[in-house]
């Protein structure tokens, strides 16, 4: 195969489809171990109570039942650990309730887990669990997190407050922004919602726990993004079970989208009801229990304000922010709308200060945590949308007033904290301005109004921080985690490579794309080249994959240690063609001496490291294979442009995604099919997020849209096709493959481009008074606010 | 539990259900046939399409008992039985139209189908078509160009 | 689910005989029925499938002009069926659900569940149908009694559905976004002796006729003619996806987009 089809910047194939085409996928919910038990979990159906007492007995007396599991089990082991710990404005730690793995004298969310029955069939367990009945005394509940701060129904009465923190970032800037928006020339202010999410990854939670009693060791198979950190905080935090006693293995995993970074209280109850039982225990996950029982993302309620000279010069950005942590905190919970959020205020553009406020509340809901984005969509989407009131109240195009406060001048430090290194933000504004063909619109909108339908035209630009990050960074933020990541390349005799790497794929492609890049920096097929992830047994340590971090650390971390190896095979071939290794040249797969026609080939020299008769044995150990772990030195920011164009039905307050464009800089890119794959899911999310999808919870604290009936789903009848580009390329300064990551983008900067289109249309057909509506823009809220006069 | 064949993939199988035994659990826990999978528990999301006497079906919402005797195609029937895709899996792999492989077998099947019953469908026809099979992963784009491409219609997805 | 027998008879005579046991229940296209077993929110002591049974298949014409359709007869099956003879009715079909659920849903299991947000409700009494069922005739507007709620008694059976054919007709759905059942559709049928408007999804009530659509269609057969009209808000549903206000609305412009395609 010529390398131009598999190397970096080749739209390669992916490997993985095959198994997933044919039916050959290894789900976890597809493994079933020899004599396993099944658990069903009796979750709370009230969102608020005082847990009186349990009575498992019916429940143990019936079929099949093993055992009955409830809180008094689980004396012995932690609450589920939180990963990071924010410090509030006054110097003071976040409040950090107990996070119980089955409810503990109070249940506080609708679908928590009250109590656990393990049976040898699962309808056995099904009809058990129906037969244990909580003893609860319903409290009030609160929901919404704004509410949730007038403390009057406390969710966690020992500590006293439903207020988790009160983040003000940067604290020092606060006196600077106010006098700014004193001196401004115009200010415009923006309240808005960010709404509540369900992840929805397609494959449910699945785990099953598996106990050795002639080993010692545990083995949990499970539904995760980052097999090794579920087993540092479940082993370390929660069971107390060494780490060497202890695997996790996350095999073919069917979406994660975030929601399956977190360690939940399924998984360390099968790990430790199977050395209870002294049998395997498996718990698969129904749709409807997944509403309940998968964190949850976004539920930001704010006030953003923006301040600007007559020029449309922003002078100054102040924020609101009440965040929504639902009834515990959940794994990542808290860094999600402080650092992942305020951290990003400044976008795309040179505003000189800023000013972030947040509260985050506790309420008896799902608890909240990082979902596609994560912070960066809550930023963003404030961000764009009081950009576009902004330009609309002071008489300004709104590419044009993007287009005058664009940072132009790189690398470029913020008033929050980051410094970008590199972007282009008027190439990418070009591009999807082009790809847009925004010089059309008016004529089909022309054509729309024909029909009697209202078109409208959306802009947006963004900028994400990606490639999580810098361990002494985080660690000084409250990260309570190393963000490097580690590969280990091993070389086998006859040439052929293995790569274990610590990020997981569960739809990115990695065992493609890490494959493509090897066999570049080697100049081998591809094929000799295979990726192994997801099995902490033989994996070394890895953080895994979430913020668009993969091929930006974790790549990263495979090229260190594929150099290392490359560096011992040229002194190798050194010795072999009795030359100075400083002297040979690795290409094609050939090592040849510079300026002569000596070479040896990439397999006599892995050959040599195995059978190392002819081998500097006293200088070097025999052998092939080399780990390195990689740990940033920043954070990647990939940014660009996006444009859309809607049709609203003003009779029936429908809106159609018309067209959507996307001008990305992600750096290089490493397989620009994949990466316009990762784009396109992004932005079917994010059109999720803007016209469809909400959470919504009654003031009992019932989620009413608790599975497909109520919760909208984008299907394919609801979206078109998508114009993406990824030609503006401005590498990353600093790492070694001058990437930036892609996973999140679409899902950042579409929610604030479609919104922008309906208000853009809106306006133009004669509906002035509608500036803004909330996410979800459903046929029931455009047409609303049309009608609100 | 009583013993209930059908024909699949070609093949007589047999296995046993109950009254209330899923044609879904019968052929991923009877069978073995774990390429069916299940996404949700409402009949929405189309992850378990299979083929129940040529008709797509979703079979989380059938009983094992009414496809006695039937003839079922599952993912794991799709491809010739040396290993070659057929047409529209491997349009699947050529046009990216799969990630994380969850709902892909209920993709394929239900594009199968609907190649079956219309040859050349247009893009809002595929659209249409795909209404209950829901997608996390792709935005649906890349499914809908490989379907097209895959009833010969390359040249319309080319420029998409 | 709970456990349960599943009984699959081949004849009507075997069916009802199966369902003379306790607790027995019959099983359709089993798209509603089965996602509510699975929630444990039914627990039949046997399920008696009507798949089988053969006299309950199929669609066929009376020398009146009347298309019979067998109460097991799948919404693809009408939709491909009866296209031809009656297009508004085929097009109704093939609106519901999706095209899986079209191969097995039934327009017997639809009309005898008479959810207040299902198609087939609609095209019965928008159409003046006639639901024949083992014990009698029962015209749809005597059917219909509210959400979930039909006259049919304990061990009575649909056989078949009897459709006038209209002159011409129509369908307009607006879907619930999330479910794609109708958030309000409006079924439109004129014959020589008049027009009839059936609405599905808006009322608390299940599907109604809109009388005064009807006369003022009666009159003038066009958009034109209900523009003016409008049903209260009053005893429409309201939920997450639409206020009373928002159906009532939409309760006209569907109406009029119906006559305007039924043309």
């Amino acid at each position: 195969m010529p390398k131009d089809e598999q190397g970096i910047g080749a739209s390669t194939k992916r490997r993985e489809d095959i198994r997933f085409l044919t039916g050959d996928g290894n789900y976890t919910d597809d493994i079933n171990l020899r004599g396993q038990a099944h658990v069903v979990f009796l979750r709370s159906q009230v969102a608020h109570g005082r847990l009186r007492g349990i009575d498992p007995a019916a429940a143990e007396a019936m079929p099949g039942v093993i055992r009955v599991f409830t809180a008094k089990d689980f004396e012995s082991a932690g609450g589920l650990p939180c990963g990071w710990q924010v410090t509030d404005r006054h110097g003071q730690p976040m409040k950090e309730p107990k996070h119980p793995i089955l409810a503990e004298g109070k249940v506080r969310h609708v679908g928590e887990p009250i109590a656990a029955v393990v049976a040898d069939t699962l309808e056995q367990a099904r009809d058990a669990a129906e037969a244990v009945i909580p003893d609860i005394e319903e409290l009030p509940a609160v929901t919404n997190p704004k509410d949730a701060a007038s403390d009057a129904s406390l969710v966690h009465d020992e500590i006293g407050t439903n207020l988790c923190y009160d983040w003000g970032f940067v604290e020092d800037n606060k006196a600077k922004v106010d006098a700014a928006f004193e001196a401004a020339d115009h200010v415009t202010t923006l309240e808005l919602v960010n709404n509540r999410l369900v992840p929805n990854a397609m494959e449910p939670r699945v785990s099953i726990g598996d106990y050795s009693r002639g080993t010692g060791e545990h083995t949990l198979y499970t539904t995760s993004q980052n097999p090794h950190v579920i087993r540092l905080l479940m082993g370390a935090f929660v069971l107390g079970i060494p780490e060497h006693k202890l695997r996790v293995v996350a095999p073919d995993v069917g979406g994660g989208f975030g929601s399956k970074i977190f360690h939940y209280a399924e998984e360390a109850f099968c790990t430790f009801a199977a050395k209870a039982i002294n049998r395997p225990v498996k718990w698969t996950c129904q749709r409807g229990e997944s509403f309940v029982s998968d964190a949850h993302g976004r539920d930001h309620v704010t006030k953003i304000e923006l301040a600007l000279d007559k020029d449309g010069l922003f002078q100054a950005i102040r924020t609101d922010t009440y965040a929504n942590m639902g009834a515990y905190l959940s794994t990542f919970a808290p860094s999600v709308p402080t650092w992942l959020h305020g951290t990003l205020m400044a976008g795309n553009y040179r505003t000189p200060l800023i000013y972030v406020n947040v509260k985050a509340t506790f309420t008896n809901t799902v608890p909240v945590d990082a979902y596609r984005g994560a912070g960066r969509p809550e930023a963003t989407y404030q961000l764009e949308r009081v950009i576009d009131k902004a330009a609309r109240e002071m008489g300004i195009d709104p590419i044009e007033i993007r287009r005058r406060n664009f940072v132009t001048e790189f690398p470029y430090a913020t008033p929050v904290a980051v410094e970008y290194d590199t972007g282009d933000y008027h190439a990418t504004m070009d591009k999807v301005l082009e790809i847009a063909d925004a010089a059309g619109f008016e004529k089909r909108r022309e054509a729309s109004a024909k029909k009697g339908l209202l078109r409208g035209f959306g802009i947006n630009a963004y900028i994400e921080a990606c490639g999580i990050a810098p361990s002494n960074l985080v660690g000084q933020l409250g990260a309570r985690a190393g963000l490097y990541e580690s590969a280990t390349v091993r070389v086998n005799a006859t040439g052929g490579v293995v790569v274990m790497t610590g990020s997981h794929s569960h739809g990115q492609g990695h065992e493609t794309t890490f494959a493509q890049v090897i066999a570049d920096m080697i100049g081998i097929d591809a094929d000799q080249v295979d990726v192994v992830h997801g099995d902490t047994a033989n994996t070394p340590m890895g953080m895994g994959t979430y913020g668009s971090r993969s091929i930006a650390v974790g790549g990263s971390a495979m090229v260190r240690a594929a150099g290392k190896v490359i560096d011992k095979a040229k002194k190798i071939a050194a010795h072999l063609m009795e030359c100075s290794p400083e002297d040979i040249e690795l290409k094609d797969g050939k090592f040849s001496v510079a300026g002569t026609d000596k070479s040896v080939a990439w397999g006599d020299v892995t050959l040599a490291a195995y059978v190392p008769h002819n081998y500097p044995l006293e200088e070097m150990e025999p052998g092939l294979e080399e780990t390195a772990f990689y740990d940033p030195a920043n954070f990647t920011y990939p940014a660009g442009a996006y444009a859309c164009e809607v049709e609203v039905d003003p009779e029936t307050g429908k809106v159609t995604l018309c067209s959507f464009a996307a001008a990305d800089d992600f750096g290089n890119v490493i397989n620009p099919m994949i990466v316009d794959g990762q784009v396109h899911g992004g932005i079917g999310q994010g059109a999720g997020q803007a016209l469809m999808e909400a959470a919504a919870y009654d003031a009992t604290g019932q989620l009413v849209t608790g599975s497909y009936m109520d919760y909208t789903m984008p299907r394919a009848d609801d979206l078109p096709y998508y114009a993406v580009d990824h030609s503006c390329q401005t590498p990353c300064t600093h790492n070694p493959l001058g990437v930036k990551g892609c996973g999140e983008a679409g899902a950042i900067a579409s929610p604030p481009t479609i919104v922008n289109a309906v208000v853009d249309a809106l306006q133009r057909g004669g509906h002035g008074h509608v500036t803004h509506i909330d996410m979800p823009l459903t046929p029931l809220r455009v047409w609303q606010a049309i009608h609100q006069r | 539990m009583t013993k209930v064949s059908m024909t699949v993939n070609g093949k007589p199988a047999t296995a046993e259900a109950k009254g209330n035994t899923l044609l879904v659990d019968y052929l991923r826990e009877g069978l073995g046939l774990t390429g069916t999978h299940v996404g949700c528990d409402t009949s929405q999301c189309g992850a378990c399409v299979v083929h129940v006497d040529g008709e797509a079906v979703k079979a989380c919402s059938i009983f094992a008992l009414e496809a006695e005797g039937a003839e079922i195609t599952t993912i794991e029937g799709m491809a010739a039985p040396d290993g070659t895709l057929s047409a529209i899996q491997q349009a699947f792999q050529d046009y990216h139209g799969l990630q994380c492989g969850f709902c892909t077998p209920g993709m394929v099947m239900s594009a199968a189908a609907l190649l079956k019953e219309n040859p050349r469908p247009s893009e809002q026809e595929v659209r249409d078509y795909l209404e209950g099979n829901l997608c996390r992963c792709t935005g649906y784009h890349n499914i809908v160009r490989a379907i097209m491409a895959a009833s010969g219609q390359e040249s319309a997805v080319a420029a998409e | 689910m709970y456990a349960f027998d599943l009984a699959r008879p081949t004849s009507v005579a075997d069916a009802l005989k199966a369902l003379q046991e306790e607790d027995a229940q019959p099983l359709a296209g089993g798209q509603t029925l089965v996602p509510t077993l699975k929630a444990r929110l039914a627990a039949p002591s046997t399920l008696v499938s009507l798949r089988g049974i053969s006299e309950m298949q199929g669609v066929c014409h009376d020398d009146q002009g009347r298309i019979h359709i067998g109460a097991a007869t799948t919404h693809a099956a009408v939709e491909r069926e009866v296209a031809k003879d009656y297009p508004g009715l085929a097009a109704l079909a093939g609106q519901i659900g999706d095209p899986a659920v079209r191969n097995r849903g039934t327009i017997g299991g639809s009309l005898a569940n008479n959810d207040p947000s299902a198609c087939y409700p609609a095209a019965a009494l928008g159409s003046g149908a006639t639901i024949v069922t083992n014990a009698r005739e029962i015209p749809a507007d005597d059917f219909f009694e509210g959400m979930f709620t039909t006259v049919l008694e304990e061990d009575e059976l649909i056989f078949s559905v009897r459709f006038p054919v209209p002159k011409v007709s129509a369908y307009a759905k607006f879907a619930q976004p999330a479910s794609r059942f109708a958030l309000t559709g409006v079924f439109v049928a004129q014959f020589d002796d008049g027009v009839r408007v059936a609405v599905t999804g808006a009322s608390e009530d299940g599907v109604f006729r809109w009388s005064e659509a009807e006369d003022a269609l009666g009159r003038d057969f066009s958009a034109d003619a209900v523009a003016g009209l409008s049903v209260p808000a009053e005893g429409m549903i309201g939920d997450l996806h639409g206020t009373p206000e928002y159906r009532a609305h939409l309760v006209g412009v569907m109406t009029r987009r119906a006559v305007a395609a039924a043309g």
